[in-house]
């Protein structure tokens, strides 16, 4: 140790080239977050428009295209007649039409069922993705995600307890009400489990392991209540019960895609604005505390905002697991733990993931669709299993 | 800036953490806690910290007490660094010495910033390491890091753990070097709990000697550190050696009741 270095102070020659280590570490971690967001949004993109073309129905990539430019434009036109006639008839004045799609069921097929089912999946992925990674930093264990916390089955148990008992008590209003019913329900019952997941974590004494195996306990009850309620309901509900046990996407609709993008987009910022102090907590409770951070509610608000995103969704897909563990852990294997890039970058990754799952679920036998999970498991476990092979030696894990 | 405990005490139900602690530390002051395992060491330092609660007593910064002082700027007079730590999601070096800067991020990372995490690693001569996750190093090495980033968070008053606990006789010995020089250097205050009775007595200015929760000796190392005071506070009797590099207790053996 040098005796004359003086601690705080720069001492570099201000002629000599700055080693700026930091500085270069810093700003190459920058480019490959910013570097593989922007792949993952191309891609959740392209994905996106491949799987709006392909089912059992082929329609090409210009009719893709062109069916959701139609609609959009028609759509747009019936708003501004509607509410702004005199922009409508400036709107009308203009002299080029998009040309409707050369297969005249294309505009149906893509936009009033494939976008739907689209968008479900990608909204779902972020949500789940990103309450996955925060939900990690929040409770410091890379084991958490919405699945191993239970509240995937809580969620799916309250959306099930909606559809079984809603029109009993809704009566008339079951048409307008049912879906903010699910959604309310899932909430309450995702909530319920995340209490139960919060008090514990808090007792003292309870280690890590704890956590989870509750987490795992917790959500086999729920899922037990679903079974359940599959036995005493009627046949007609009975073909939904199964859907939202196994998991997928047929609960698509573009009412409950309009009501998700708020209900994911909100929370993704709210809980991006707390990267830094999921940073610092990475460093321990007592060190955040030192560093100013209100430990209990960040973590409070935080579980609180995770856990209505993921139950939102999972309200209207079922069960999925799998996205939310495994999203944020293939981001971290390629860009580390800085939350601010996590976060959307896991988000990213899980709409990817479910998204290309999901095409493929409901393509590869066409007509006959396979569960989503079947496809994802796969696909996802083989290429997590890669990385982990990959980063053997990386101090990441 | 003076920090002072006056009366300080905690307790758990019927269980007396603290009792009745009383010192102070000024500007350019090294201080340390020594006393037996289970002494209220680190119970203290938490305390001071704010991440416990006392249950009677205060502490205060230049007369202010620290429970009225807003978390958010008492990040900047306190710096912490705990005894253990568990890590889950690992950080790297330099991500790590960052979080001493949250205070000072809203969103993006300054220059600036960054160039004084690079002063603080440096200042440990840990720059090589920068880019490590923090899982890769060797304890010492880590101990190092959580060290640095204490010094990125440039704080009046350090607050350590035992950070020398993990560490090798070189470490031990360079570490309680660079603690005694930022002490001089920035005339900052720091209290250090230690194990080693040789370290507080080398490096400390003042001791402030645990037992039970209790004080059982307060001031100069070599007026609290004798024979007869470890004796009665460890049970272990010790001789003091004095030669050209100055003066070490050497304990030697246990005193079994009886």
């Amino acid at each position: 140790m040098k005796d004359e270095g003086i601690l705080l102070t720069d001492t570099r020659e201000p002629d000599a080239a700055p080693p700026a280590t930091v500085h270069t570490l810093y700003n190459a971690g920058s480019a490959r977050s910013t570097a593989l967001i922007v792949f993952l949004l191309l891609l959740v993109i392209i994905a996106a428009i491949f799987s709006a073309g392909i089912g059992t129905v082929s329609i090409s990539p210009e009719d893709t295209i062109l069916a959701v430019a139609h609609a959009c434009a028609t759509s747009l036109q019936n708003f501004l007649h509607t509410y702004l006639p005199a922009v409508g008839n400036w709107y009308d004045s203009i002299p080029y039409t998009v040309p409707s799609p050369s297969n005249p069921q294309a505009e149906l097929i893509v936009v009033g069922f494939r976008l739907p089912r689209i968008f479900l999946a990608i909204l779902t992925g972020i949500s789940l993705a990103v309450a996955g990674a925060v939900m990690q930093g929040l409770l410091r264990n890379p084991l958490v995600s919405p699945f191993t916390l239970g509240l995937s089955s809580a969620a799916a148990f309250g959306a099930a307890v909606a559809i079984v008992i809603g029109p009993g008590i809704l009566g008339g209003l079951v048409v307008i009400g049912s879906n903010s019913f699910i959604i309310i329900l899932a909430f309450l019952f995702g909530w319920l489990s995340m209490l139960l997941v919060y008090g514990i974590s808090r007792a003292r004494g309870v280690n890590q392991a704890t956590l989870i195996l509750s987490g795992v306990v917790i959500g086999y009850i729920f899922s037990a209540g679903l079974t359940f309620l599959q036995y005493i309901t009627n046949n007609e509900k009975l073909r939904d019960l199964v859907v939202w046990l196994m998991g997928g996407m047929w609960g698509a609709s573009w009412s409950a895609v309009l009501l998700l993008i708020p209900l994911t987009l909100i929370p993704f910022i709210l809980l991006e604005r707390m990267s830094w102090d999921l940073n610092a907590l990475s460093a321990g409770d007592d060190v955040a505390k030192n560093l100013g951070i209100n430990v209990n509610r960040l973590r409070l608000s935080g579980l609180m905002i995770s856990t209505f995103a993921a139950s939102c969704c999972l309200a209207f897909t079922g069960i999925i697991g799998f996205i939310g563990l495994m999203g944020p852990h293939i981001c971290r294997m390629i860009i580390g733990n800085d939350h601010r890039y996590l976060i959307p970058s896991a988000g990213l990754m899980g709409a990817a993931i479910l998204l290309i799952s999901d095409t493929v679920a409901r393509t590869i036998m066409s007509p006959v669709e396979i569960p989503v999970g079947v496809i994802m498991y796969l696909i996802g476990g083989v290429f997590f299993l890669f990385l982990i092979m990959r980063a053997r030696g990386r101090g990441l894990y | 800036m003076e920090l002072v405990l006056d009366n300080v005490s905690k307790a758990y139900g019927s269980i007396t953490a603290l009792d009745a602690i009383s010192f102070s530390v000024g500007p350019g002051e090294l201080v340390a806690l020594v006393g037996p395992n289970g002494s209220g060491k680190s119970t203290l330092i938490k305390a001071i910290a704010t991440i416990h609660n006392t249950t009677g007593g205060t502490i205060t910064i230049d007369g202010k007490d620290i429970r009225e002082i807003d978390p958010v700027d008492l990040a900047v007079l306190l710096g912490y660094v705990p005894q253990s730590f568990s890590y889950t999601l690992y950080s790297t070096v330099f991500e790590t010495v960052l979080m001493g800067r949250r205070r000072y991020i809203k969103w993006s990372v300054s220059d600036e910033e960054l160039s004084r995490v690079q002063r603080s690693l440096d200042a440990l001569e840990m720059g090589d390491l920068a880019g490590k996750y923090i899982n890769e190093l060797s304890g010492g090495e880590r101990q190092k890091v959580f060290i640095a980033r204490a010094l990125a968070q440039d704080p009046e008053v350090f607050l350590f753990d035992e950070p020398t606990s993990a560490l090798d006789i070189r470490y031990q010995i360079e570490v309680m070097e660079t603690m005694r020089r930022i002490t001089r250097e920035q005339n900052s205050s720091m209290i250090i709990a230690v194990h080693d009775l040789n370290l507080a007595y080398r490096y400390a200015d003042a001791v402030v000697f645990l037992n039970k929760g209790k004080m059982a000796g307060y001031g100069k190392p070599q007026d609290i550190l004798t024979p007869d005071c470890i004796r009665s506070v460890y049970g272990v009797d010790s001789f003091v050696v004095e030669n050209e590099c100055g003066r070490f207790i050497v304990p030697f053996r246990a005193r079994y009741p009886g």
